[in-house]
């Protein structure tokens, strides 16, 4: 990838949350400190009008990436560089019935961005920029005097690309946009964004814990597990070759409309806790493909094995 | 773009018609609107607070006798019973005390007094808890432990105690003549002092909830001001246990005045509120003249059961859970 054209790069990102027991607990219960290393060392770049998508299991560090990204978190380690005019960067959050204030309507909500960003803009131009941000969504003007209440999970969801949009963003982070929506709702509101990035330019970081709703937004996808990525590729090769064994597990999960009775491999075990990760490769406990190696060391992403897409030393094997 | 989740054309014309209506019948409408119209007790309650406050507001108006003004107290009308007695007479409706004193007017000037030091104790409580709550809850750290562990002591004290305290302290170290002037905002202070942590209890926990809510993440990510977000979007959203606790309280503070006052560390006998009524009637009440102490404790009761009683409907109708 060209350095040049990347609006924003994470370089060994690291974020560590301290969860021991209080004080005294640990006096009396001679416990040690606990960290929890949600996101452990990683590594992106995204091109300018280009979605990235991270997915990964729930746990996996993925929403802790997005709060790192917008600067909601400090990272512990390692950096992030936005190309980009910080101003002009905006989020969706996951949950539409807790992003939008209860207690506001809708025209508030909306233009609270722009009345921060922007304090010089007159109540008139606040006012004509709020219709036309509620028709762009797909909503009318008349929705500005309504509270949140009054609309739907999807409609709430557009209300929140509506706020986004308002300060005219370059770069948009999505933490599970459609997840709390209904299926054929999902599909307007990843519509409408997809559209949106075409209109205006939009860069996405898109956080999913959902292969198909991936597959129809990015460009490039990131495979987390356990506070890494253990698989990064543009998304037609992912879906044609996936390099990781986690990616081929997460693939198989799909269901899939030709095939509907295909005989399905269950998922087998469960995540192991962030606090205690597993010795060297964190994915071997669940791996078909793990030897002693996976054990002891650590895999990294290295650019003479398939041009750096995987963390895998069973992928090293058959290296091309 | 097609849309099957657009609230329905019928649906929206009945909206606007509503928002079009004032702001009465918005106010029937609404949850607690129709809560109210729907509980008689709430209704009656509300009703005599009404009446006691209106006619506390109006008694320099609607009593036929200044009971401040000495020059107009005679005493050859004094220890008059009430006029259902056949020594009652007019205008004394509720008799007169030893220094002929209208008890009507005296118990309506004290529930004057009482009303306004409840009320005044209440609002300062509120806006220091309130405060230091949303202080306590939205930083955390340090502060946070500053401030509850200052509450924490004083909630460890017996709250009569700490008013006491703060009162007898206030008025030992005032000159004479500033005493009877600062009595009220003395009583005031010394009320609000230990009620504020109740408040900021509340305040804190609802923040420590609301903080970590995504549309406050929206607003801290487009770099809102602290206080901004503080005051613009979390505290309307603490409001609602906040306002059950605080009708509660006025109760209380009105109680808490009347005790003070009765223990003798509250209103002086030139400014009487119902408490000091109620202190001067104590001495006559084996006399025989029961009316000097009966009314004002009559009063009192109304006042604080019809608080209580608003602030029970109150508890109720916000809890989601019992609707």
């Amino acid at each position: 990838m060209n350095r040049t054209d990347a609006i924003l790069e994470a370089v060994a990102l690291e974020r560590r949350f301290d969860v021991s027991a209080p004080w005294l607990n640990r006096v009396i219960e001679r416990k040690p400190r606990q960290t929890l290393r949600a996101v452990d060392g990683v590594d992106f770049q995204i091109r300018r009008g280009q979605t990235l998508a991270i997915v990964g299991e729930s746990g996996c560090g993925k929403s802790t990436i997005a709060k790192l990204v917008t600067g909601l978190y400090e990272p512990s380690g390692g950096a992030i560089q936005f190309h980009g005019d910080p101003n002009r960067m905006q989020m969706i959050f996951q949950d539409p019935y807790a992003s939008l204030n209860p207690r506001w309507r809708v025209g508030r909500i909306i233009a609270e961005p722009l009345r921060t960003l922007r304090p010089e803009t007159s109540a008139v131009d606040l006012g004509a920029r709020v219709d036309e941000l509620l028709r762009t969504v797909g909503l009318s003007p008349s929705d500005a005097s309504k509270y949140p209440h009054a609309f739907s999970g999807g409609q709430r969801q557009r209300i929140s690309i509506a706020r986004a949009l308002a300060g005219d963003p370059e770069f948009l982070v999505c933490d599970e946009p459609t997840s709390a929506l209904d299926v054929s709702v999902q599909a307007q509101v990843l519509n409408l964004m997809k559209q949106l990035q075409r209109d205006f330019g939009l860069t996405y970081l898109f956080i999913s814990h959902d292969l198909s709703v991936v597959r129809h937004m990015a460009d490039e996808i990131a495979v987390m597990y356990l506070g890494r990525i253990v698989e990064i590729q543009p998304k037609a090769d992912l879906f044609e070759r996936p390099l990781h064994p986690y990616t081929r597990m997460l693939l198989e999960t799909i269901p899939d409309l030709k095939v509907p009775n295909r005989d399905r491999k269950p998922m087998g075990g469960e995540v192991p806790s962030p606090i205690a990760p597993p010795k060297g490769c964190s994915f071997h406990p669940r791996c078909p493909l793990a030897f002693d190696r996976c054990m002891s060391e650590r895999p990294v992403r290295n650019a003479d094995v398939h041009q750096g897409r995987v963390a895998c030393f069973a992928a090293e094997e058959t290296r091309k | 773009m097609a849309e099957p989740e657009q609230t329905a054309p019928a649906a929206k014309d009945d909206l606007r018609a509503r928002q079009a209506n004032g702001v009465w019948s918005r106010l029937r409408e609404s949850d607690l609107g129709y809560s109210f119209v729907r509980h008689p007790s709430a209704i009656f309650a509300a009703a005599l607070l009404g009446l006691i406050a209106l006619s506390a507001l109006l008694a320099p108006w609607i009593t036929p006798q200044n009971p401040y003004d000495l020059a107009a107290l005679e005493l050859w009308n004094s220890e008059i019973p009430p006029i259902w007695d056949e020594r009652g007479q007019l205008p004394y409706l509720l008799g007169t005390d030893v220094q002929g004193r209208d008890m009507l007017s005296a118990i309506l000037y004290g529930s004057r007094i009482s009303l306004i030091i409840g009320f005044a104790s209440v609002i300062l409580a509120l806006s220091v808890g309130l405060t230091l709550g949303l202080i306590a809850g939205y930083f955390g750290g340090w502060i946070d432990n500053v401030i509850m562990r200052i509450g924490d002591i004083l909630l460890s004290m017996p709250f009569i105690l700490i008013a006491i305290l703060i009162s007898a302290m206030a008025t030992a170290s005032l000159p004479p003549s500033l005493k009877s002037a600062l009595a009220a905002p003395i009583l005031i202070f010394a009320i609000a002092v230990p009620s504020w942590v109740q408040y900021a209890r509340t305040v804190r926990a609802s923040t420590m909830v609301e903080r970590r809510k995504e549309y406050v993440q929206a607003a801290r990510l487009i770099r809102v001001k602290s206080w901004r977000i503080m005051l613009q979007h979390i505290l309307p959203n603490t409001l609602t246990p906040i306002m059950v606790a605080a009708t509660l309280n006025f109760g209380l503070a009105i109680l808490s005045e009347a005790t003070l006052s009765f223990l003798g560390v509250g209103m002086p006998s030139d400014q009487p509120s119902l408490g000091t009524l109620i202190r001067f009637g104590n001495e006559y009440l084996f006399s025989g003249l029961w009316w000097i102490v009966v009314f004002p404790a009559v009063q009192l009761c109304l006042i604080v059961v019809s608080v209580n009683m608003i602030g029970d409907w109150l508890r109720d109708a916000l809890n989601p859970k019992l609707q």
